[in-house]
């Protein structure tokens, strides 16, 4: 179900699209680049089609080396939670809330984001 | 006098002085019980060998001639007597021992000791023949010997081993390995007359016969003297001659105990040095172990004896209060390939009204007897030719006093008959011996497991079972499963909580049901109580076993999300997520041509270039959208990608060969060209590297390598699992003298062998140290097609290789697949975050 980002798409200022259903790879990630007027950030956008929460948006900023290199590690679920590894050192990042599952004091910012159509739509 | 200048600082008035004398396998053993019983801080040792190597493995000598050097031979690491503060004096040997002043005398100087241990071991008895001196007449026993040994064989066809026992037919396999024609002279009227009878040794002949080894019995040599067609000859007591080469003795040992002779400790008629229960000299400051020590009128020519009387000799030392009482001489071999069992008493000649069972198969060449009571309960001892597979079941009858079944016969019949089912695990007792080189019982086995060893690995490092000669593993590894079993551990091999499977058992599914993609794998046989996305361990695999068997591109779509990133963007991602790049470059033989276009390609995306051990060029620094434009420029020029970042082939290494080299023999070259070129594309459960020498000279380092491929004059030596990197090991010669079309069959069948039975991630080096049966199953599925699946395996490499496509030519043509390698699907600048800086004369990370 995608049914967050209708809900929200015409009210709120900070919601922005970001970019389009073809650039998502299935069942992995993919970087995109977003400005703020916080300043801009690095997001990694992974793309569960046909599952309950179907897109997420993490950052894509490793914190353990300190590499923006998230959407290119391998999703997949991990102790019942749909989850990304970390390319380079391995460590998992659990995609709802950006938990790392092996270092309780690490978690990845994550943002609210949807489809509007065939668009995504980023909160931020 | 006391040479002070060899004692250690540290020394404390309340430390004692100890010395060993001998570093051979009993002296290391006892070394590494002092260290494990925790009382070495109350002592200062100090240990001399004879030999320039440490301790290293005697019992596999002959396999110093099939590829293992005496660093692999070594029984610790280099630095392990020094860590824990022993001192190793090797190739210092002690000439003299004075009782009185208690020092030990070398060349070198004087040592004080306050307790003293002879481990001195034992030499070859070469018998008083004269010309036994003459050029070409060597031992067998230590290292040295076999350099000795090595070198004469280089100008010698034949040779010829005195002593038709148990290391007269080790060193015979070591002729054989020389390739020389060789025979065994044995004085008695069969071979190894101590542990089999004469229908044995019989059958033992034929067999060896038919190996090609020539088997003279009842042959006394008269004297040795020049030949006429060879370098000796040999006169036997019916003037009969033998002219050959060289001669190798080893017709038994004996005890080396003129040290404690030339003392006046207490020495037994036929040598060796007496000891007690606590084996203890005739000194009580001097102790004795191992094949030197004299116990009860008998001398242990066995390891495990040796490890026992190792113990015993800590406890004495340290206050404990083992005793050493007798050990089992039971024994199994493999003498040139041939099983040959021998348990207690054997001949039936020490137990007076002992009954025999015997059965002879002419056909299979099998040879069993079983001796008994007289009234048939309780097995007395047995003997085995030809095939051990029911050694262990009858060594635990023996062992542990079982009751026998009704008709003992039924023990030795073959299966079909009705044999008795092998004695299982549950049946044998507490005190059941499993390991004896390390004395383990099955109660040990159980204690560890009952304190939280919950595999055979844990299991092994708690108890050093079936670390010693190895020859328990299988017996214990259905000890330590039934122990699971029976306290209810399940043993999980499931790959992950994704699937209930091992990577076997995916990859039998996936190609029985001829199952194409990772959803529908997923679908069929995932777990349902997950998510059934996978994860990193399981995605990574399947797409492995599904390259392996179909060999679509991993860059489709079905496939993309399971890959790796390296294998995802088809390069190897550095700390700072930047991209390295591979090209192949074939037995590492590349154009000038080529070579400046890496070179251009490098100076255009600023990429920091380095030679890799592989014999490749190493593009370092690119960043992930200039991938393609990079490859479309390599593959422009003729290149096409290295399978680098992937679990498959990598490189074959090779020498220059007989192209160029004075000594090459072959052109390697061309064959590793050739081999590369085959098998690029492979994926495998982990890395695959080759290596190819045209001469025995070995500058390829193949023999470090998973296929390592060695010239000869006559073809290809075949050496297989070998590895370097973390944990080195030495490749072991697979086959010989193979010509081109035999070595690409063989290297298919062992490649795809690997492919289907492999854990994930494992090298080949720990699959064959896995492999239940090891080398010789391993031999059996390959070269003999034991299995019967080598037509299989040999049409699933050929589907591989026919079809091959470069994965960067497969993408850079498809726009769809290369939106993958957009850095910001939603906008074109690079990565920000890169930063480089200059450091000799090229780019790297910041």
């Amino acid at each position: 179900m995608t049914a967050t980002a209708l809900k929200l798409s015409n009210h709120n200022d900070t919601w922005q699209p970001l970019c389009t259903r073809a650039d998502l790879v299935a069942f992995s990630g993919v970087a995109a680049w977003l400005s703020t007027p916080e300043g801009p950030a690095q997001v990694a956008l992974f793309y569960l089609p046909g599952h309950a929460q179907e897109l997420y948006a993490l950052d894509h900023f490793d914190p353990f080396s300190k590499a923006y290199v998230i959407a290119r590690g391998i999703v997949g679920d991990i102790k019942g939670s749909p989850a990304v590894a970390s390319p380079i050192y391995k460590q998992h990042f659990r995609l709802e809330d950006g938990q790392c599952l092996e270092d309780d004091s690490q978690q990845l910012r994550v943002w609210r984001v949807g489809f509007k159509g065939d668009e995504v739509w980023i909160e931020g | 006098m006391v040479n002070h200048t060899m004692s250690t600082p540290t020394t404390s008035s309340n430390t004692q002085k100890l010395i060993i004398v001998g570093n051979g396998m009993v002296g290391h053993h006892f070394a590494e019980q002092l260290v494990e019983s925790g009382a070495l801080a109350e002592f200062e040792v100090t240990m001399f060998g004879e030999e320039r190597h440490r301790a290293y493995d005697r019992v596999h000598l002959s396999e110093y001639f099939s590829g293992r050097d005496a660093e692999s031979l070594a029984l610790c690491d280099a630095d392990y007597y020094h860590t824990h503060g022993i001192q190793l004096r090797s190739g210092e040997a002690v000439t003299a021992i004075d009782r009185e002043q208690q020092l030990v005398v070398t060349e070198q100087g004087h040592y004080a000791y306050d307790q003293l241990v002879l481990a001195t071991g034992s030499f070859p008895f070469v018998p008083p023949i004269p010309g036994n001196d003459s050029e070409g007449c060597l031992v067998y026993r230590t290292l040295d010997d076999l350099d000795a040994i090595q070198a004469a064989a280089k100008n010698a066809t034949n040779g010829v081993v005195v002593g038709g026992g148990l290391l007269g037919l080790e060193a015979a396999n070591a002729l054989r390995g020389l390739n020389l024609d060789t025979a065994v002279v044995e004085f008695a009227p069969r071979l190894m007359p101590m542990q089999v009878d004469s229908e044995g040794g019989e059958l033992l002949k034929e067999k060896i016969e038919a190996l090609g080894v020539q088997v003279l019995t009842e042959r006394a040599t008269q004297r040795i003297e020049p030949g006429d067609n060879s370098r000796l000859r040999m006169v036997f007591q019916d003037d009969k001659v033998l002219e050959t080469d060289l001669i190798v003795f080893s017709a038994g040992i004996r005890p080396q105990d003129t040290l404690a002779r030339e003392c006046g400790l207490s020495i037994g008629e036929r040598g060796g040095v007496v000891i007690d229960d606590q084996c203890r000299t005739s000194d009580p400051n001097i102790l004795a172990i191992g094949e030197v020590a004299l116990w009860n009128q008998s001398i242990f020519g066995l390891v495990a004896p040796g490890y026992q009387m190792a113990k015993t000799a800590v406890a004495t030392l340290t206050g404990g209060d083992i005793c050493f009482s007798g050990a089992d001489m039971s024994t199994k071999l493999k003498l040139l390939g041939v099983d040959v069992g021998s348990i207690g008493d054997a001949h039936g000649n020490q137990n007076p009204g002992a009954r025999m069972f015997r059965y002879l198969d002419p056909l299979t060449q099998v040879y069993r007897k079983l001796v008994v009571t007289s009234d048939g309960k309780k097995l007395l001892g047995a003997m085995l030719v030809g095939d051990n597979s029911v050694y262990d079941t009858l060594l635990q009858y023996y062992a542990n006093g079982i009751e026998l079944p009704k008709e003992p016969a039924s023990l030795i019949l073959p299966q079909q008959s009705g044999a008795a089912p092998a004695l299982g695990p549950d049946a044998l007792p507490e005190t059941a011996m499993i390991c004896s080189c390390h004395n383990v019982t099955k109660g040990s086995i159980c204690s560890a497991i009952d304190a939280g060893a919950a595999d055979l690995g844990s299991v092994k490092g708690a108890t050093k079972a079936s670390t010693g000669c190895g020859g328990c593993a299988a017996l214990l590894k259905s000890v330590v499963d039934h122990e699971l079993e029976a306290r209810g551990v399940e043993v999980d091999k499931s790959i992950c909580e994704h699937f209930a499977h091992t990577r076997q058992g995916l990859y039998d599914i996936v190609r029985v049901e001829g199952i194409k993609t990772f959803s529908e794998l997923m679908q069929k046989h995932g777990n349902q109580e997950t998510h059934r996305l996978g994860c990193d361990i399981c995605k990574p695999a399947v797409a492995s076993i599904l390259a392996s068997c179909f060999n679509e591109p991993i860059t489709d779509a079905a496939h993309v999300p399971l890959q790796d990133t390296n294998d995802t963007f088809m390069a190897n991602m550095q700390k700072n997520g930047t991209y390295s790049v591979v090209p192949r470059i074939a037995g590492g033989e590349i154009t000038p041509d080529k070579l400046v276009v890496l070179g251009q390609v490098a100076q255009k995306y600023q990429l920091y270039t380095k030679i890799t051990g592989g014999q490749r060029i190493d593009l370092f620094g690119a960043r992930l959208e200039d991938l393609p434009a990079i490859w479309g420029e390599l593959i422009e020029a003729g290149f096409e990608t290295g399978h680098a970042y992937g679990k498959s082939l990598r490189t074959v290494k090779s020498c220059v060969g007989s192209t160029w080299c004075r000594y090459g023999v072959q052109d390697s070259v061309g064959m590793a060209i050739q081999l590369e070129n085959r098998y690029k594309g492979l994926r495998a459960p982990h890395k695959i590297k080759f290596g190819v020498s045209g001469c025995t000279r070995e500058c390829a380092e193949a023999q470090s390598k998973d296929i390592g491929i060695i010239a000869t004059e006559n073809g290809w030596n075949l050496y297989v699992c070998g590895n370097g990197g973390m944990r080195p090991r030495h490749a072991e010669l697979f086959a010989t003298d193979l010509d081109d079309e035999q070595l690409y069959r063989t290297i298919d069948r062992f490649l795809m062998f690997y492919v289907r039975t492999a854990d994930r991630l494992q090298r080949t080096s720990v699959w064959r140290e896995n492999l239940e049966g090891g080398l010789d199953y391993l031999k059996e599925v390959i070269l003999e097609d034991s299995l019967g699946i080598n037509d299989e395996l040999e049409r699933q490499m050929q589907h591989v290789v026919d079809s091959y496509q470069c994965e960067w030519a497969n993408a850079i043509s498809d726009p769809e697949k290369l939106k993958r390698f957009r850095n910001f699907v939603n906008d074109a600048r690079p990565d920000p975050s890169i930063i480089m800086t200059s450091e000799r004369g090229q780019l790297r990370p910041a």
